[in-house]
């Protein structure tokens, strides 16, 4: 007796994806794509370059449309081959539904350039979700202080390190309240030594229970952090499990030498 | 060659004034008119309808591929010969500004397109539709980019002024040819306007100097 079932079960998987697709042109980039994260779990997704892992993190949030498929989030559920169909104007407001329900930490960071950083971090609760101003300061300063950012909250984002965008980059996600966080190669910009705070951070977000999909080629975190690890290849996700299996005895040829190609690249 | 020096002194108080309250104030009012002009003909030409981006790519084309004295002449005296008769002043206005729209929507088009494309990708992320997330991502640092070419702009737009003369606008120019058929010192007048618009332009050009050296906080070395 809901209207929304799906946000009423606790139980229920947070995140859906079925039968997703996508092209770009002639380009198949997602063929059939099915994945499932329950609430409060990390799934890392690996694959090589090209195989279609950004365009699926990005069909997620609603920055790339997907062709076909049904996506659901916390209970929104988006079918695009009927939303497809419905026009701009429905297309629009479904992208937007599922914008709602999750926050995205880009590779190459995206921290608005004209503004500082806390200034960043409260744009999107400010000026979207209309929380009032001093709220979202509060708010903001306690993530920056969290993240060891405090007293960086009115430098601009070009006068910080990497490694300290990347973290100014995930507290903007937080401050959005999301139900899921989305990465995308968050660490593959950085600097070797700067990758380590980054993926400590987000080890302490999976331990206190953020429910987050992560891009990564960092398999140790994979191992250590992840439910589950999956193989995209070619737009599929080929396997799909808990680390050791997929990353220690992979059923698939392809991910094996994947696999063993990121352990030992010479 | 003699230089009548009294006469250079003397006019120079009427050029000037007709500078201040012609000249200035014209190209003032049309490059802020322009700009809103070019900023909506840059969204237009940069919309997926074609029909809106056909648009402004044929406003863009006329106004470029015109001469300006030609398109003064069809607002001033074109316009009349069809019932529409406007005056010097806000012809001037809507001819100049309408050039300057068209110039500049090209310029600014070019900033907006310079924005990095993970710049949109944020703004939606955290939210935004499109209306905002050019206003308050996208515009501010396209504004950045389009700063020194739009002096440039201004700077003409300065100088092209002197055509409205020919539609009998009583600006800088139009008072030193008054001055100059009445004293019968066109060597002297017209050397003397053209000092003004000088120093109004050197002016104007340290002025973009400071605006493009000022210390840029917002924006890493590329
Ligand atoms: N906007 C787009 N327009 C056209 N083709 C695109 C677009 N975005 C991605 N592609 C293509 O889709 C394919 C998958 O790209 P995607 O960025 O999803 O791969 P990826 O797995 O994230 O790769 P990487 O590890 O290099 O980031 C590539 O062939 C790419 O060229
Ligand atoms: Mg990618």
């Amino acid at each position: 007796m809901s209207l929304s079932p799906d946000a009423e079960r606790a139980d229920a998987p947070l995140l859906t994806v079925e039968d997703v697709s996508k092209a770009f042109g002639d380009n198949q980039v997602l063929r059939s794509v099915d994945l499932t994260v329950e609430r409060g779990d990390v799934v890392a997704v690996i694959g090589a370059s090209g195989s279609g892992k950004t365009t699926l993190l990005r069909c997620l949030n609603g920055l790339e449309t997907p062709d076909a498929g049904v996506v659901s989030v916390a209970g929104t559920r988006v079918d695009f081959a009927s939303v497809g169909s419905a026009g701009a104007k429905e297309l629009e407001r479904a992208r937007g539904s599922l914008r709602d329900q999750s926050a995205m930490v880009f590779q190459h960071y995206n921290l608005f350039p004209h503004r500082t950083v806390i200034e960043n971090v409260i744009e999107g609760p400010v000026v979207v979700q209309g929380r009032s101003r001093s709220e979202a300061l509060e708010d903001a300063r306690a993530l920056l202080e969290r993240v060891g950012l405090a007293d960086k909250a009115d430098s601009y984002p070009h006068q910080l390190s990497g490694g300290q965008q990347q973290r100014v980059g995930i507290v903007r996600a937080l401050a959005l309240k999301p139900s899921l966080l989305l990465f995308d190669e968050p660490t593959s910009a950085l600097d070797p030594e700067l990758v380590g705070d980054v993926l400590l951070l987000m080890r302490d977000l999976a331990a206190e229970g953020w429910t987050m999909v992560v891009v990564t080629h960092e398999l140790q975190f994979a191992r250590e952090v992840a439910a589950k690890v999956a193989f995209v290849d070619a737009g599929r996700v080929l396997e799909v499990g808990p680390p050791a299996q997929v990353l220690g005895a992979p059923r698939e040829e392809r991910t094996r030498q994947f696999v063993r190609r990121l352990t030992h690249p010479l | 060659m003699d230089i009548d020096w009294s006469l250079f002194w003397e006019s120079l108080g009427p050029l000037s004034l007709a500078a201040v309250v012609g000249t200035i104030p014209l190209a003032l009012v049309s490059f802020v008119l322009g700009m809103v002009l070019a900023v909506a003909a840059a969204l237009m030409r940069l919309s997926k309808n074609r029909f809106v981006s056909g648009l402004a790519r044929l406003y863009i084309s006329v106004i470029r591929g015109t001469p300006l004295l030609v398109q003064l002449f069809v607002v001033f005296y074109g316009l009349p010969s069809i019932g529409v008769v406007i005056n010097p002043w806000p012809s001037a206005i809507i001819a100049l500004s309408l050039n300057v729209g068209g110039y500049a929507a090209e310029v600014v088009r070019a900033a907006i397109l310079s924005v990095d494309k993970g710049q949109w990708e944020a703004a939606y992320m955290v939210g935004m539709n499109r209306r905002t997330a050019l206003r308050r991502v996208i515009l501010p640092q396209a504004a950045r980019v389009a700063v020194p070419p739009l002096s440039n702009t201004f700077i003409s737009l300065v100088k092209d002024t002197s055509l409205t003369s020919l539609i009998l606008m009583s600006e800088l120019f139009r008072k030193a040819q008054e001055i100059a058929a009445f004293t019968q010192e066109f060597m002297l007048l017209y050397v003397e306007a053209g000092l003004v618009y000088w120093v109004i332009c050197l002016a104007l050009s340290s002025g973009q100097l400071r605006l493009e050296r000022r210390p840029d906080r917002h924006v890493a070395v590329a």
